[in-house]
């Protein structure tokens, strides 16, 4: 498994998800910076959390301009699966790798707590192997918005990928943490070889950290 | 020259903060205020000579990076 992990100016999750991919898979992810221009012989290619920018005039907006992004899109749309978590879902977002928008959670207030989500795409090679899952969420833009003519389309074209639940895996308005559309989690593209989603599995992957349940999406992609 | 950019969140787009912003100055004794939108305003100073080209990269501009056409709208103003 040959695994890219991009790391930008502000960047703060990707050792942390570099570690899990390492524990899970058993081989090291590259790191790339946002400067290089290449992605060649990539399994997984993913764009962490952080604060890349610093959130400089929209979360991920200025991201998406650099020089790996471009190489970022190509792979996608050849195929190669992409995982964007947190301020990388906003990142993708900014790309129009996905669709919809990420805006402020409607409470206002930054929001860092656990939270359940459970899989709505049952078959896609990043959900096959979850169901409901405990997982942190760290954010203060990840009210997913999307038109709904937008909606309709993820929705039919089961682009769904993840939805806020309660520990019993219903889908709630008091589970849904900050104002997500239909209490949207987590989106794929239209390929489903992109994951976009604001909950972060990398922080729950070994039982060291609490809870081993974010591991399953990265075993979901190395099955 | 000089374009002044308004980004505004489309009409259908929810506005926490700008409720917010409402609530406080009702509280304050502005009672008459209904409603409140918050948005940006970006000053960019350009060298063209031709208003048109001007406006037509600012437009390029906001499409391609400083508006998200998803949830915003902007306009572009040119001294």
């Amino acid at each position: 498994m040959k695994s890219k992990v991009i790391v930008f100016p502000g960047s703060n999750c990707d050792r942390d998800v570099a570690v899990a991919i390492k524990q899970i898979s058993g081989s090291e992810p590259q790191m790339v910076w946002h400067k290089e221009t290449s992605l060649s012989n990539s399994d997984l290619i993913i764009v962490p959390g952080g604060f890349s920018y610093g959130d400089y005039l929209r979360c991920g907006a200025i991201a998406s301009t650099s020089p790996i992004i471009n190489e970022v899109v190509k792979k996608a749309n050849e195929g190669v699966p992409v995982i964007g978590i947190c301020n990388g879902f906003q990142i993708l977002i900014e790309t129009s790798l996905l669709d919809g928008a990420l805006i402020r959670n409607n409470s206002l207030s930054f929001i860092c707590r656990d939270v359940y989500i459970k899989s709505e795409n049952q078959t896609s090679i990043f959900t096959k192997k979850t169901n409901i899952a405990k997982m942190p969420i760290a954010h203060n833009e990840g009210n997913y918005f999307a038109s709904d003519e937008t909606l309709k389309k993820i929705v039919g074209n089961d682009q769904v990928a993840f939805k806020y639940c309660n520990q019993e895996g219903e889908v709630t308005s008091q589970s849904n943490p900050n104002g997500s559309l239909e209490n949207i989690a987590g989106i794929l593209n239209d390929r489903k070889n992109v994951l976009g989603l604001m909950p972060h599995p990398e922080r729950a992957a070994e039982s060291a950290l609490g809870c081993e349940d974010g591991k399953y999406i990265f075993e979901s992609i190395l099955s | 020259m000089l374009a002044k950019i308004h980004i505004t969140l489309k009409k259908d787009v929810l506005d926490p903060q700008g409720k917010v912003v409402a609530n406080s100055l009702n509280t304050l004794g502005f009672e008459t205020v209904q409603d409140v939108r918050q948005g940006k305003y970006i000053e960019v100073t350009i060298d063209e000579e031709d208003t048109d080209i001007a406006k037509q990269k600012l437009n390029q501009m906001c499409e391609k990076l400083l508006a998200n056409l998803v949830i915003e709208d902007y306009s572009v103003e040119i001294e």
